[in-house]
């Protein structure tokens, strides 16, 4: 039986032999293609240094950074000269003290004297303790470790960890000693440093703490849902002004994560982006009508505004964006304008494209009741297309407003040159992730904004092309 | 010859007034929101701008003209500077056309997953598409800042960042392609009992093979730019020489790189039109 299978095989490669040639030969080629494919990828995997990125990938650093965007910290600074003089300051801010000035700031229970009433004890979130003396620093109670350390100063006032010959090296993990600093890091989450003229204490907690309302704000002590219920409260917080309006001014003003600012310079982006999308179709409606061979019979015209379109696209948005930069200055219109030309490009080469694909018939319909060529147009063309010119705008949008956070970026302000600031500073990664956030969710945002004006106009979510 | 008139004429006109009423009162209120953020856009940017707009729009063409001036003083001393930057054009190129590469390749793995026709656990096909959603919303910028930030200054970065991008918005046209071809091949597969990546391979990557080459081309198109723009935030290649150019001032070099950079993003373009129209026999 198998054997006239063959047969029948056999025959049937004869009777079409270019069929199976050509199969042959297309398989051949998409073979070479993805060898050379391959080959590329190698190449371009040494040029680019990826094999470096184990050796660029720094993990401590990485460590730090995803720490800091998500955790705070406290810093507790005993100087060795005074030892009652302790500074609990919140990450290390002058301006965030507690206990100090007459902000009524109570000290954190977390840090309390010692049961001998001598030391002063700073407990970490994990239980154990740093006992801060006098003449020595005490680190007891932590978990995994066996034994307590105690830290001092030498005749030569340097810190030193004592017994340190006597342990082995499973006990020093966690410590790092160096000829000016003894420090015990046992997690992230814990830090102690000791230097010979002080002893600095990073304490970790997780969440942004201050979120709502900053360091020195009278409504610090209430949640944000309490503050809130307090707005509907007669008895002011603050005689000067009423409850509501300082619940929005201390949101407005905090100073660790700045809504106020962020928020205006959030509305800045999208602001670019809305603009220069709503000046982009303006332009490039009337254009891509004179751009239309079914509508502009004079071929040099549509052949200067083709060449036009594709200039403006091809000069990228970074490109205008330095111009504009030069011209305006930082602000929104260096990003609406550099946005709007831009697109006045792609968007008018896409109407246009649209304008020639319509049907003849609708047009021929309104002509053969005598319409003059303006109403054959209105009456022909823009019924068809409207629905894509619409769903092209829209879906520019979305886009446009991611362009609108890097063009920020560069120079021209918004959301985008906040978060360059805010990375730059290299401590304030809970702000960078909020703002990250924000960036996300508007970008989001817009899409979905973008996906509901086209259905409600449209009828259809997805993209029309033609 | 007069003919019968519906009886209900009168009913159809009455209400071809109110569509044609309640159409007209739609048109105005868009029209009307159109114009309000218009306005409060502008007021806002008013507000928010350095320079006075009447200002800006009178030195528009200053910036443009020094250069042009700076270059025309070179008289024929010019030609060797745009060669000179050829190199790091190249570099940018690469980055663009490494991380498209790399890129697409997630692109495809994402779609399988993120397709009904293919896969019929939910979950999986939800968690996939949030995370092309997030991967896709992050501006490139944002990521390659982070691990500019992290990693020091190379071209990594860019790399890394506009890898994660493409992933995420080629999969969702992916995704829209794998569910919108044919069923019947898959049908017919496994009517003959294939195993899943046998039809994956016989029956649906043939159906989108070509339209998937054709957003990849697209993609890539948008990858240059994205990667100039990079550059310029440090990540190496033309757009980090541009940047550094503008600071120091050197008129001429910017309009060569700036030549350089648009003359490769209109190449590209009509080659990638060339491209898509041979793959898929009309420009998409």
């Amino acid at each position: 039986m198998s054997s006239s299978l063959a047969i029948q095989r056999e025959n049937i490669r004869k009777l079409f032999p270019d069929t199976f040639n050509q199969a042959r030969k297309s398989r051949l080629r998409g073979q070479i293609i993805f060898f050379l494919v391959l080959v590329y990828l190698i190449v371009g995997f040494f040029t680019l240094d990826v094999v470096d990125i184990p050796k660029k990938w720094k993990p401590q650093n990485a460590a730090m950074f995803v720490l800091d965007t998500y955790a705070h910290k406290d810093h507790v600074t005993m100087k060795w000269e005074n030892h009652e003089d302790i500074k609990i300051a919140f990450e290390g801010n002058y301006r965030s003290v507690y206990g100090r000035d007459n902000l009524d700031k109570s000290i954190p229970d977390w840090f309390y004297k010692n049961s001998d009433k001598v030391g002063n004890v700073v407990e970490f979130n994990n239980k154990g303790k740093a006992i801060l003396y006098k003449d020595k620093v005490e680190i007891v109670n932590f978990p995994k470790y066996e034994r307590d350390f105690t830290i001092k100063l030498n005749s030569n006032g340097k810190p030193y960890l004592v017994g340190s010959e006597d342990l082995v090296i499973e006990d020093l993990k966690g410590f790092r000693i160096t000829e000016n600093r003894v420090e015990f890091r046992p997690t992230l989450y814990e830090r102690i440093q000791v230097y010979p003229k002080k002893v600095e204490i990073h304490r970790y907690s997780i969440g942004w703490k201050y979120f709502w309302f900053d360091f020195s704000s009278p409504l610090e002590p209430y949640t944000f849902f309490e503050a809130l219920g307090l707005t509907f409260s007669k008895e002011r917080v603050v005689p000067e002004m009423s409850n509501l309006k300082l619940f929005l001014t201390e949101i407005k003003d905090n100073e660790a994560f700045m809504h106020g600012r962020v928020w205006w310079a959030m509305l800045e982006t999208i602001v670019m982006a809305v603009l220069g999308t709503m000046f982009a179709t303006v332009m490039a409606l009337p254009l891509s009508f004179l751009a239309a061979y079914n509508v502009t019979p004079i071929k040099a015209l549509r052949f200067t505004l083709r060449r036009l379109f594709d200039t403006l696209r091809g000069i990228d948005f970074l490109i205008w964006s330095l111009i504009f930069l030069r011209a305006f200055g930082p602000g929104p219109f260096t990003g609406i304008f550099a946005i709007g030309f831009t697109d006045t490009g792609t968007l008018g080469k896409l109407y246009s494209e649209a304008i020639e694909n319509t049907e003849k018939k609708q047009q021929e319909g309104v002509k053969s009741t005598g319409a003059s060529k303006f109403l054959q147009h209105r009456f022909g063309i823009i019924p068809q297309i409207l629905p894509i010119f619409v769903s092209q705008s829209l879906y520019y949008l979305e886009s446009n407003t991611r362009g609108a956070v890097i063009i920020g970026a560069m120079g021209a302000g918004g959301i985008g040159l906040q978060f360059l600031g805010a990375l730059g500073t290299g401590n304030d990664f809970e702000n960078v992730a909020y703002m990250a956030i924000l960036v996300l969710a508007v970008v989001i945002f817009m899409d979905r904004l973008s996906a509901w004006l086209r259905r409600i106009l449209i009828g259809s979510d997805q993209l029309i092309v033609r | 010859m007069t003919k019968a008139l519906p009886a209900n004429l009168e009913q159809i006109e009455v209400n071809l007034k109110k569509l044609t009423n309640q159409r007209t009162r739609s048109s105005l209120l868009g029209i009307a929101i159109l114009i309000l953020i218009f306005f409060g856009g502008t007021l806002v940017s008013l507000e928010a701008n350095a320079g006075s707009f009447g200002r800006g729009i009178a030195n528009f063409f200053n910036y443009p003209r020094d250069l042009f001036v700076d270059t025309f003083e070179m008289g024929w001393k010019y030609w060797p500077r745009v060669i000179k930057y050829i190199p790091e054009l190249i570099i940018t190129l690469n980055i663009a056309l490494f991380s498209t590469s790399i890129g697409f390749v997630l692109a495809v793995i994402f779609a399988i997953f993120s397709s009904r026709n293919l896969i019929r656990n939910k979950r999986v096909i939800q968690f996939t598409k949030f995370f092309m959603d997030v991967t896709r919303s992050f501006p490139t910028l944002i990521i390659a800042m982070v691990f500019l930030y992290l990693m020091g200054k190379s071209s990594l970065p860019a790399v890394i960042a506009i890898t994660i991008h493409t992933a995420g918005a080629l999969g969702k046209l992916f995704t829209e392609a794998i569910e919108n071809c044919d069923g019947k091949p898959i049908e017919g597969l496994s009517s003959v009992g294939a195993t899943w990546t046998q039809k994956i391979r016989f029956s649906v990557l043939p159906q989108v093979l070509p339209l998937f080459l054709s957003y990849g081309i697209l993609r890539l198109e948008i990858n240059v730019r994205e990667s100039t723009i990079l550059g310029f935030v440090g990540a190496g290649g033309i757009g980090e020489m541009l940047a550094a150019l503008i600071q120091w001032n050197y008129g001429a070099d910017v309009l060569a790189c700036m030549f350089l950079l648009v003359g490769t993003i209109i190449a590209l373009d009509y080659l990638s039109a060339y491209w898509r129209h041979k793959l898929i026999g009309a420009n998409q």
